[in-house]
Parts: C-alpha cells; sequence; structure tokens
C-alpha cells in the first residue's frame, strides 16, 4: 500500500463562534499520486473539511495528517507554511488578485514556501502557462483582464508550481461550461500526474468522476450536525 | 513583490484611493502652509527693523511702542517733546537718531513726519536700506515721499498733489497746504510701503492756524509766510537710535528709561518682537491645533475607507491565506497599503504647496506685505511628513486587526 499524503481520523470540528455547524469525520485517506472526487450537495461541509484539510483551521479532536505531520502539532504561523510548502489550492471562482499580473498570481505561493521556491524553475510560470494552453505572452497581462476559463487555467498553473505532494480543488469547474469543462480537466490531470501529486476535488457534479482514481460520497465519510439558530 | 502586490491593489480602486490621497494632501498642504505663512509672517515681522538699536517713545508698553512706530499699527498715547528729543540725541553713546510723527493720514494710509535720516539708517531685511526708484527725496517742504503700495492702491505719480487728512480717517483736511509726490519708495514688504513720508517740518507747517487739534477759525497763514516761519518742532512720536558701541545700548536704555523730565520708554526692537511673539503665540498654536485637526481628519477618512473595502476585500484575503500567507501578512499589508497611500499624500501635498507658493508669493507679498520664502523643506516639516505617514500606519491597524480577525475566522468559506 502507498503512503498516504492526507488521512483524517476521528477529527471533530465545530466553528469558533458559529456554534450550529458541527462536522465530524471518523476516517478518510488519500494515497499519494491518487486523485479522489469528493462529492457533495452544497452545505454538506465540503469547503470546512477543505479548510481543515489544508490547516486553516484546526480539528476541535482527532487527527489530520498532512504528509506524515499532524497538523494540530504545529504553531499557526508553521502551518501556514506547511501549507504554503505541501499544498496547492484551487479555488471554485476568482482564484487571481485581478490587479496582479499574471506571473505575480502564479509565484503568489513561492513567497512563503521557500522550498517549492527552489524547486520552481525560472522559467516554471511561463512552461505551466503553455502546457495548460494559455498563450505565451499571458504571463504579463492583468489576471482581471483574462477570461474566466483562462483565469482558472492560471489557477491550475499556480497550484502547480513547485510541485507541491497535495493539489485541493475547490469545485474549479463550476463557473466553466461543459466543453470547456472536459479540456481543463484534461489539463488539470495531465499536470498533476507530471508533477507526481495527488488531488483532492470537491463538486457536486458526478459526472466528473469517471478521470478519477476514486469517487467518495462526503455523507460516507463525514457527518454534519446542524443545529437550528 | 509583496509591494507591487500592494501598489497593484491601490491602483485596482484607484477612485476611492486617489480620493483619500487627495484628501491627506490638501491636509498635508493646508497644515505646512499654516506653518509657512506663521514662520513667514515672523521673518517678515522681524525683518521690518534691521540696524535699529532702541526705539524710544512716551511711557507705555514696549510691545505698544513697537506696533505704533514701526508697523503703524495702534496709536501713542503721549508725544516725546522736543527738548527731551534733543537731550537724547545729544548723548555721547547716540550715533545716529531719526525722529518718527505721527497722527496724520493720506486717505487709508498712515502719514509720517521725519527727516533726511530716517533713509539713511531705517534697514530691513538683513540691513537693506530704502531705495527711491521714482523721483527724489524730501527736497522741498510740501515734497512727500510715498510708499510702492500707496503709489500702486492710488495711482499716484511722481509730481501728482496730495492732501494730507488731520488725524486718521478725518473729514478735516489740510487742503490749504498740499503736497507733491516726490519720490516713491521701491517695494520692502514692509510698512514703509503703505506709508505716505514728509518731512517734520512740514507736520508742522500743516499745524500752524491749529491749535489743540482743531483749526483756529478764520486763520489761514499764506504758504509764503509759513515758508518763513521756525518750523522747529514742538514735540515727536517717537524716535529709532542707533548707538555707536552696541556695548552701551543698556546704559543708555536705562538713562532713558530713568530720565527725569518727562517719562520715556526705550526698548529693544528685538526684545519688544519677542514679547509680541508670546503674545500671538495663542494665536498661533490654535490655528496649528486647527490644521493637526485637519490632517487628523484626514487620516480617519482614510481608516473609514479601509474599513469599507474589508468586506469586498474578504476574496482577496482569502486567496493570500489559502496560499500561505500567514494573518499577520495581511495585516502589513493593509498597513502597507495605508503608509503607501500616507506617503503619496504627503508627496502631493509637498507638491501642492510648493506650486501654491510659487502662484502666491506674488500676490500674498503684494497684498500682504508677507513674503513667504520657497525653500527647501525644513527639518521639521520633513518630521511632520514622517509622522504623518506614521500616523496613516497607526490608524490602519485598527482596520488591519479586523482584517486579520476576518482572516481567521473565514477560512476558505468566503463565497462571493
Amino acid at each position: 500500500m502507498a503512503d498516504p499524503a492526507l488521512t483524517l481520523q476521528d477529527v471533530r470540528f465545530r466553528w469558533p463562534g458559529r456554534a450550529s455547524f458541527g462536522m465530524s469525520v471518523p476516517e478518510f485517506r488519500l494515497d499519494r499520486g491518487e486523485s479522489v472526487l469528493l462529492l457533495g450537495e452544497s452545505g454538506s461541509g465540503k469547503s470546512t473539511l477543505l479548510s481543515l484539510v489544508c490547516g486553516i483551521v484546526t480539528a476541535d479532536a482527532g487527527r489530520v495528517d498532512l504528509a506524515g505531520t499532524d497538523l494540530a502539532t504545529l504553531r499557526a504561523g508553521a502551518r501556514d507554511r506547511f501549507r504554503a510548502e505541501r499544498v496547492g489550492v484551487i479555488f471554485q471562482q476568482f482564484n487571481l488578485l485581478p490587479y496582479a499580473s499574471v506571473s505575480d498570481n502564479i509565484l503568489l505561493p513561492l513567497k512563503f514556501a521557500p522550498e517549492r521556491r527552489k524547486r520552481a524553475g525560472p522559467d516554471d510560470a511561463a512552461r505551466l502557462c503553455t502546457a495548460l494552453g494559455l498563450p505565451g505572452d499571458i504571463i504579463q497581462a492583468k489576471a482581471g483582464r483574462l477570461s474566466v476559463g483562462q483565469q482558472q487555467r492560471v489557477a491550475v498553473a499556480r497550484a502547480l508550481i513547485g510541485q507541491p505532494p497535495l493539489i485541493v480543488a475547490d469545485e474549479p469547474t463550476s463557473a466553466l461550461d461543459a466543453a470547456t469543462q472536459d479540456a481543463f480537466l484534461g489539463l488539470l490531470f495531465d499536470q498533476i500526474a507530471a508533477a507526481g501529486s495527488s488531488l483532492l476535488m470537491v463538486s457536486h457534479d458526478e459526472r466528473l468522476g469517471a478521470r478519477f482514481d476514486r469517487v467518495v460520497h462526503l455523507a460516507d465519510i463525514a457527518s454534519v450536525e446542524r443545529q437550528a439558530a | 513583490m509583496i509591494l507591487r502586490l500592494a501598489f497593484g491593489s491601490l491602483m485596482a480602486r484607484a477612485l476611492t484611493v486617489s480620493m483619500t490621497v487627495l484628501a491627506i494632501a490638501l491636509s498635508v498642504a493646508l497644515f505646512l502652509g499654516v506653518e509657512k505663512v506663521r514662520t513667514g509672517a515672523k521673518a517678515s515681522f522681524a525683518d521690518t527693523i534691521s540696524g535699529t538699536d532702541l526705539i524710544v517713545g512716551a511711557r507705555s508698553g514696549s510691545v505698544q511702542l513697537l506696533l505704533y512706530s514701526v508697523f503703524r499699527i495702534g496709536n501713542a498715547t503721549n508725544n516725546v517733546s522736543w527738548e527731551s528729543y534733543r537731550d537724547i540725541a545729544d548723548r555721547p553713546e547716540v550715533d545716529w537718531i531719526v525722529p518718527i510723527s505721527l497722527g496724520d493720514s493720506h486717505r487709508q494710509f498712515r502719514v509720517m513726519g521725519t527727516t533726511q535720516a530716517f533713509f539713511e539708517h531705517y534697514k530691513y531685511r538683513g540691513g537693506r536700506s530704502l531705495e527711491i526708484g521714482d523721483g527724489h527725496g524730501l527736497d522741498d517742504l510740501y515734497d512727500a515721499v510715498i510708499g510702492a503700495e500707496v503709489a500702486a492702491t492710488l495711482g499716484y505719480a511722481v509730481g501728482d498733489p496730495i492732501v494730507v487728512s488731520h488725524g486718521l480717517a478725518s473729514f478735516t483736511h489740510h487742503d490749504d497746504q498740499p503736497f507733491r509726490v516726490a519720490g516713491i519708495v521701491d517695494r520692502t514688504g514692509t510698512p514703509v510701503d503703505r506709508t505716505v513720508i514728509v518731512s517734520l517740518e512740514a507736520i508742522e507747517a500743516i499745524h500752524v492756524d491749529w491749535q489743540s487739534g482743531a483749526q483756529i477759525p478764520g486763520q489761514s497763514t499764506p504758504v509764503e509766510q509759513i515758508r518763513q516761519m521756525d518750523l522747529s518742532p514742538s514735540a515727536v512720536t517717537a524716535a529709532l537710535v542707533g548707538v555707536k558701541s552696541r556695548l552701551q545700548i543698556f546704559g543708555l536704555q536705562r538713562w532713558i528709561n530713568t530720565y527725569p523730565e518727562e517719562p520715556l520708554l526705550a526698548v529693544l526692537p528685538g526684545v519688544a518682537l519677542q514679547e509680541l511673539w508670546q503674545i500671538v503665540g495663542v494665536a498661533e498654536t490654535a490655528l496649528i491645533g486647527v490644521s493637526a485637526m485637519v490632517v487628523v481628519t484626514a487620516l480617519l477618512g482614510m481608516m473609514a475607507m479601509i474599513f469599507s473595502s474589508l468586506n469586498e476585500r474578504r476574496r482577496e484575503m482569502a486567496i493570500w491565506r489559502a496560499m500561505g500567507a500567514r494573518p499577520a501578512t495581511i495585516l502589513g499589508l493593509l498597513v502597507l497599503e495605508a503608509g503607501l497611500m500616507a506617503a503619496l499624500g504627503a508627496l502631493l501635498g509637498l507638491t501642492l504647496l510648493y506650486t501654491g507658493l510659487a502662484l502666491a508669493q506674488q500676490v500674498v507679498d503684494s497684498a500682504f506685505g508677507l513674503w513667504l520664502p520657497i525653500a527647501r523643506p525644513t527639518g521639521r516639516e520633513l518630521a511632520t511628513l514622517a509622522g504623518v505617514i506614521v500616523a496613516a500606519a497607526l490608524v490602519s491597524l485598527f482596520p488591519a486587526l479586523r482584517a486579520y480577525r476576518l482572516s481567521l475566522s473565514d477560512g476558505m468559506m468566503v463565497r462571493i
């Protein structure tokens, strides 16, 4: 069995100041190089799970292990740095700082991740853009001027730069039309395979499942409790 | 890169940011402008009299004596008798003495009786002498030399007639003895610009038929007869004195202040000016206080602007966080943006100030006799600018701390 890229064990979490929403994950595992699609309706706790995996919030109980490190053992600052080093994040949309150039957007995570910075070559940003089918001169363009599809591909380039072991994607295709979605996923999988990263994508769209190693329903691994406010 | 991104973020919100920067710039320009006018006015006052060791007048207050004798503000309480004046003039310490006789006016301008010595010994702005650019000095009994502003305001040229009025703001005129403009003094930026200068004898001459401040009814001595009369004055208003050695100033001052025949007062112009500053100081402080409040208001405006932008920037904050930025980085980013805005505002304010100075310098000089020098920013002004930037950074801590807390609680949940 391969090394796990990510494991969650007996995790319980409640948003501070928002007592009405609680989540618990008895067990979840993502192997190195594996791609998993996590299906769930909106409000099912997908974003909370991603926040836990990225170490933006910490579990009240249980373990979240990222590449063998229990996130709870890290102090807040170290956790932020750990995230920058190990995780590439792709959002649903509005991924980029619209006022910054494409190049600055792609290189931003390296600012907080010295080891990833060392791994990234000087031309990696441009190389990734070309590999993702973006025009060569786009690198200096303002991110806010790009089409939504282009922005999502730049977000992929940003997540992949410096080859982080885990890519986390939060419905990255929901803003794209069906034809573009397929092309986008093709490019995403090619580049993730090239980088050797694992992929954890959350979505509500079951049709995407075909490309993934595994499809998991969020309801099967996590239970969410809600109290009427 | 962080600096470039902060700058880019500001540029992306160019309209609100430029409004904020403009508000800071205007407040900074106002603050520095008030400071310039204040120091300029001080320097201008201090420049009005130079090279005079003592001012002598009837006993009153030193500030009052300075104001009426040099600045033509207010009036003398009493005169100095001609005998006392001669006694002082005859003192061995005295190098030169210039009598000043005030009390009459021409339109809104004061008439001052004096001697040729005034043109030789009155100095302003670090020892500059009066220059009669047009015409000549007081040669004839009925010659008048006018200041540049008198000439400009009333449109007088050399040779024009002038009728002196009795007293100030008066309806009785010495129209039986008209004067003639003999010369016009080049602009000095001092009260001389607003003065009509005649000889001491002329002041006597126009009052020949007057007694106790009123014309003796029916009496009008012909001008030719007046010219033959002894026109030695019986009193003067004040006198400017120069001593031979600066060491003798205090001795002479003490002698005049204890003069037994008549209660007199001798003051050092510099000391009297210092007293004046002490009085004006309160108003100065109030002025600085008000302009400082304007700067504070502009900074509070900036704070409000940052606060109101926080909500629409939560998405941006979430991106920074997801990329690995610590909440402290977000806080630093907002403080950096505020510092940048304040620095831009300070620079623009400085530019506005100098542009304003360049445009207004001539106007202010001719309208108020106030010369505002255009010089490099002083250390104090630069310290003020640095203070504004630091204050902006401090003020921005409030919204920045809120962003810090938001970015902690939002996580990656923001869906905008």
